[in-house]
């Protein structure tokens, strides 16, 4: 494979859009951070040396070992991409905004269906993510298991007795576990309740950001929660409480919606039918706008206000008007109102056909 | 994201100002932030979170007050010495987990409120550990199991513990 796919197919593994409670959770996340004994994080190594585990990672993956142990994974050097490309790969969430932005010999491993990726060099020498739809983050934990499995056969991670999994800020170290959530609530936000919530979180040792994760802001209404502690806890442990306190803001926001269609049926409808009639008819749409009409739309797609929709529409529309990934459609180098235009056409034409 | 400004650099800048309940954002990337003047405030580019750890290394009385012999410290295998870390916040290699033990277990405790890893260890490390890993385990369990006075499945349990330390003796 070229990659040629991966960069003009907006559909993902985790933009499916089918699972548990895939109304409200749109994915789910692990990532794993490992490093390799011995051998300087990558914030200290020089590029030659960066570039040796990119040749190991990239070796590992094709021997018949690894690919019955994990699967087919394509290795994708930064180095080769075009800003925009790397972009791309931001916005369907197979590699960090940080790796994209940094300098040196950075990689990505990628799994055939996209459910996993491996960044190679960013904070940490691998960082190893599975990215499911819905709410699966039990499988996403198997699978990432199974992934760091089949790399420890071949490489010598950093590990220490006590301390755990030894990654490059003291934040990670132990598990070197993250995991994630994605959630769409509208109903919380609509009645004000999510920052209520949202200040429970962090008592309760969880951290919730924007979509794209550190430094994001919340577009759309849509929300990570992410656990913040990596160590004194089994990787089985954080992952049941992260599922445990997902479910009660998913019952949360059950009855938020529950409340907006007692108490304001007609101003929500009037809504998301706006929301609808400016999307499939507006020629020039910016991506924030375009965000924040389509969360309108999903919340009527969820609460049968718009019965004929989809609602796997609205997760394959979030990677499609991305601004990177739109530029990367058109091939060419366009200004914002431009963009704009073709982002308002993409819209009209995937949501005339479903 | 792209800068709302040049439309070409990634943006790393995030403003959102409100007034009068009127919110205004801006994205930009570092080069178009530079001298905005209707900002008035000043932003650190680098703010972190490993600022915030290095601040608390060098202005923590915990871990400022060590002495001096400390800042030369180095770690042998990578070479980064102790001021850098205390400046960057970010480790060099494995191998500083140990030299800077002393300073960085009390750091790893304050982030974590635990020091030790419960969590997976991997195969090749060693069937040992493993065991030790499942024996702790255990014993966590033999406790409970105690507690609440299931005293039959307590001497399941105990039986396996003997089980693995013979194992582990071995």
């Amino acid at each position: 494979m070229t990659g040629r796919d991966i960069f003009s197919d907006a559909s993902s593994k985790w933009t499916e859009g089918v699972g548990p409670n895939a109304d409200i959770v749109i994915s789910s996340r692990v990532r794993l951070a490992r490093n390799i004994k011995n051998v300087p994080f990558p914030h200290m190594l020089s590029e030659d040396k960066e570039k040796e585990i990119l040749d190991s990672v990239k070796y590992i993956i094709n021997t018949p070992g690894f690919r019955e142990k994990a699967g087919n994974f394509n290795f994708i050097s930064l180095h080769v991409l075009s800003d925009l490309e790397k972009w791309v790969l931001v916005e369907k969430h197979l590699i960090s905004p940080q790796l994209a932005q940094s300098q040196g010999q950075k990689g990505v491993i990628i799994l055939e269906d996209e459910s996993v990726s491996v960044m190679i060099n960013e904070e940490d020498h691998l960082r190893i993510q599975c990215l499911l739809p819905a709410m699966q983050l039990n499988e996403a934990w198997t699978l990432t298991n199974k992934i760091d499995d089949a790399l420890e056969q071949s490489l010598d991670f950093a590990f220490h007795k006590e301390k755990g999994y030894l990654t490059s800020c003291p934040t990670n170290v132990g598990t070197g576990m993250r995991a994630s959530v994605m959630l769409h609530l509208p109903g919380l936000v609509l009645t004000r309740q999510g920052y209520q919530v949202f200040a429970t979180m962090t008592q309760i040792g969880l951290t919730v950001r924007g979509m794209y994760g550190e430094g994001s802001e919340a577009l759309g209404n849509l929300f990570q929660i992410s656990n913040q502690v990596t160590q004194g806890l089994t990787e089985e442990e954080i992952i049941s409480h992260l599922n445990s306190v997902t479910l009660q803001v998913v019952d949360q926001e059950r009855n938020a919606r529950q409340m907006l269609h007692q108490e304001a049926k007609e101003q929500l409808e009037d809504r998301v039918w706006r929301a609808y009639g400016v999307l499939s008819n507006a020629r020039s749409i910016s991506s924030q706008e375009a965000m924040e009409l389509l969360s309108e739309l999903r919340l009527g797609i969820d609460m049968k206000i718009i019965q004929d929709i989809d609602p796997k529409v609205f997760n394959k529309l979030m990677v499609s008007i991305q601004t990177s990934f739109l530029q990367k459609k058109i091939q060419t180098d366009m200004q914002s109102p431009q963009r704009d235009i073709i982002r308002a056409t993409t819209i009209r034409e995937i949501l005339s056909k479903v | 994201m792209l800068c709302d400004k040049c439309k070409q650099r990634p943006a790393t800048v995030h403003f959102t100002k409100i007034i009068n309940n009127e919110k205004y954002e801006q994205h930009l990337c570092e080069e178009c932030s530079k001298g905005i003047p209707h900002f008035s405030f000043s932003i650190d580019p680098s703010f972190s979170l490993n600022k915030i750890l290095a601040n608390l290394l060098t202005n923590d009385p915990t871990f400022s007050g060590m002495g001096l012999a400390f800042k030369s410290e180095r770690c042998e295998n990578c070479g980064l010495t102790y001021s850098q870390f205390a400046q960057g916040g970010k480790l060099g290699c494995s191998n500083c987990y140990e030299v800077f033990k002393d300073k960085l277990n009390p750091l790893i405790r304050r982030i974590h409120s635990s020091e030790r890893h419960k969590g997976k260890v991997p195969a090749r490390t060693g069937g040992k550990l493993r065991l030790i890993k499942e024996i702790e385990s255990l014993k966590t369990e033999l406790g409970n199991l105690v507690k609440n006075e299931e005293f039959e499945k307590a001497a399941e349990v105990r039986d396996r513990i003997k089980d693995l330390e013979k194992r582990l003796a071995d």
